[in-house]
């Protein structure tokens, strides 16, 4: 006689050899100061920051189903906040940093309670209309060069570090880090009790709330969580740029449109989507954009393709085939065949 | 007096945004989609009015002869080959598409007319003003906000009174239960489209003799057009006029305070009326 056992695990062989994978490639890319040009330092960290954009910006829409098309709003004003703490308070660049998360989410409390109002994709138009009203307030802040922008003074850029080569190091692993801790940090908010409400809330509304889940509360603090990281990584973007100005600071294109294809190219809802996504926007990116505009047109037909045709993008198109989940958050039922007694 | 003279300048303003609005309104109401891609819509009927005028050398008005069936054909095409595939519960498929919609655009414009500043020459109309009671007020102004009545009366005629607006209100109501009574929502979405972009030209349009314009403008439509629907209140097109009005009129009046607040004014406005009236001013009476 044969009976079947059941055993319930998240985790898959697939998932450990891609944390020892992950651990492997982290040490190397911790190692690139020492091994990479400096050109090639600067992209990654454009790449990390990206990468720690889209994960943010699909942890709004991919699962609380807050579709924001004004996520500059917080990069552009995390950018702000940065030059402000560090020219008027005299603050530390990285105290600075960590000043601008914590602004961006004091700041992103009243926003949120106005544009909740709004449903769906008026909820998308309207946080858009909220990056203009940031755009267009920092513009009149002459002592921060209103329209025309200003530059980190050369005395705090010394102080981060006095020898450039240092600098561009730190700067890189700031960049790093951010990636990991925006990544962990999704990863684990959706391992946790708020993040089965999230995802029970994205797989059907009426039922979670019918299952007592509150779900203002859960979308209110995905959004401000969100808005402190998103502030955060404008800041480290702009701690790069060394210059600021609100055009750049609240670009629509730079901040979420990019990020918006990133996400829906790798695929929304799925933790392993803006990694796969960042990397195919930067290797696209690096070999077509001596075309200009023709680029960014490749960019929107694919995008408008990947939502037609795969809705999940291509990490869904391979979970799907495979059966895989590098970042389990899922469980599965598995089942040992057992001689009976 | 110069106060009182921006305010009216203000409200005729009102009537273009609430061309805007009025395409962004009828989509809505019939498919619930909201078109991200409706401000470069408005400034691709612009160029295609330019173009119009210089190879044929007509008058913008007679361009829109041409740019209005042209537009409302792109959007039938538009609605059937692609955006009805995205309709459907979810609400991310139709957002992001018309995202990815407005960036092809703006690039496909800019590709071709470059980014510099254009406008249409509509001759003398453009400075030909009347006296009123010591104000003097430009015809055209006074003509974009005639026309915005006539068009928002125009299409509440055709949503209240014609078997088009029925089978409108149909499909809006209840997709299914509509199919069931023979309308094909695919074709009815098809015309929906085709109406809203038929408006789309006419403020595209009116928007190029008024203003210079360049392929990155049309975010900022956009914004205008939602703020007048959402300050009238969703689904009433009479309200999306008096949401334009005071939008317009708010931007006029802080331009006369500072030259820097005029959009900022605007967008104050609207976040409060979101904060006090968070249903617009006029939402429709249900039933």
């Amino acid at each position: 006689m044969t009976t079947s056992q059941y055993s319930v695990s998240r985790s898959s062989n697939a998932a450990r050899m891609a944390t020892v994978f992950g651990v492997i490639a982290l040490i190397i890319l911790i190692a690139a100061p020492y091994w990479a040009g400096r050109a090639d330092m600067r992209l990654m960290s454009e790449l990390f920051l990206y990468l720690a954009l889209a994960s943010l910006w699909n942890l709004m829409a991919g699962y609380a189903g807050l579709v924001s098309v004004g996520q500059q709003a917080y990069v552009g004003f995390g950018g702000y906040m940065l030059f402000a703490a560090t020219i008027f308070l005299g603050l530390h660049p990285m105290a600075a940093v960590a000043a601008a998360a914590l602004l961006g989410a004091l700041i992103a409390v009243p926003v949120a309670l106005l544009i909740f109002r709004l449903r769906g994709a008026y909820f998308a138009i309207g946080t858009w209309v909220m990056a203009e009203v940031f755009r267009l307030s920092f513009s009149q802040i002459s002592a921060l060069g209103g329209g025309s922008g200003t530059s980190l003074p050369v005395g705090i850029v010394r102080s981060i570090a006095a020898s450039r080569q240092s600098r561009e190091a730190i700067s890189y692993w700031l960049a790093l880090g951010a990636a990991i801790i925006v990544v962990l940090a999704v990863y684990l908010f959706l391992r946790s009790r708020r993040g089965l409400a999230l995802t029970a809330i994205r797989d059907n509304e009426l039922a979670a709330q019918s299952l007592g889940i509150d779900i203002w509360r859960t979308k209110f603090l995905v959004y401000i969580v969100t808005a402190a990281l998103t502030a955060m990584t404008g800041a480290l973007i702009f701690l790069q740029k060394l210059r600021i100005s609100p055009d750049a600071a609240f670009s629509v294109n730079d901040w979420t449109a990019f990020v918006i294809f990133i996400v829906v190219i790798g695929g929304i809802g799925t933790v392993e989507g803006p990694i796969i996504g960042t990397l195919i926007f930067f290797a696209l990116r690096e070999t077509l954009a001596d075309l200009g505009t023709i680029y960014l047109m490749v960019l929107g037909a694919v995008a408008i393709i990947v939502m037609l045709k795969a809705p999940k993008g291509l990490w869904g198109l391979i979970r799907d085939r495979f059966d895989l989940q590098l970042f389990p958050l899922g469980y599965r039922v598995k089942k040992d065949d057992k001689e009976g007694t | 007096m110069d106060w009182l003279n921006a305010l009216i300048q203000g409200i005729l303003l009102g009537g273009l945004y609430a061309l805007f609005a009025a395409g962004l309104s009828l989509i809505f109401g019939v498919m619930r989609l909201v078109n991200i891609a409706h401000g470069d819509l408005i400034v691709l009927a612009a160029y295609m009015g330019l173009t119009t005028t210089i190879v044929l050398g007509v008058h913008p008005f007679v361009a829109m002869l041409l740019v209005i069936p042209a537009m409302a054909l792109f959007g039938y095409v538009l609605q059937r080959g692609i955006l009805n595939q995205t309709l459907g519960d979810d609400l991310l498929p139709p957002l992001l598409v018309t995202f990815g919609l407005s960036v092809i655009i703006q690039n496909a414009l800019l590709e071709v007319y470059t980014a510099d500043p254009q406008k249409m020459d509509a001759g003398a109309l453009e400075t030909a003003s009347v006296s009123v009671g010591g104000l003097s007020l430009g015809i055209l102004p006074l003509m974009t906000f005639g026309i915005a009545v006539v068009i928002i009366a125009g299409l509440q005629f055709i949503f209240y009174r014609t078997a088009l607006g029925r089978a409108f209100r149909a499909v809006s109501d209840n997709q299914d239960i509509a199919q069931l009574m023979g309308l094909n929502r695919r074709h009815v979405f098809g015309l929906a489209m085709a109406l809203a972009l038929a408006v789309t030209a006419i403020a595209g349009i009116l928007l190029g003799i008024r203003t210079s314009f360049d392929p990155s403008i049309g975010g900022g439509r956009l914004i205008f057009g939602f703020e007048a629907v959402i300050i009238g209140g969703l689904g009433n097109l009479w309200g999306t006029l008096a949401g334009g009005v005071i939008l317009g009129a708010a931007q006029t009046l802080g331009a006369k305070i500072d030259p820097g607040w005029q959009l900022l004014a605007g967008h104050i406005v609207f976040l409060f009326i979101l904060a006090i009236r968070p249903n617009g001013l006029f939402p429709r009476i249900s039933g």
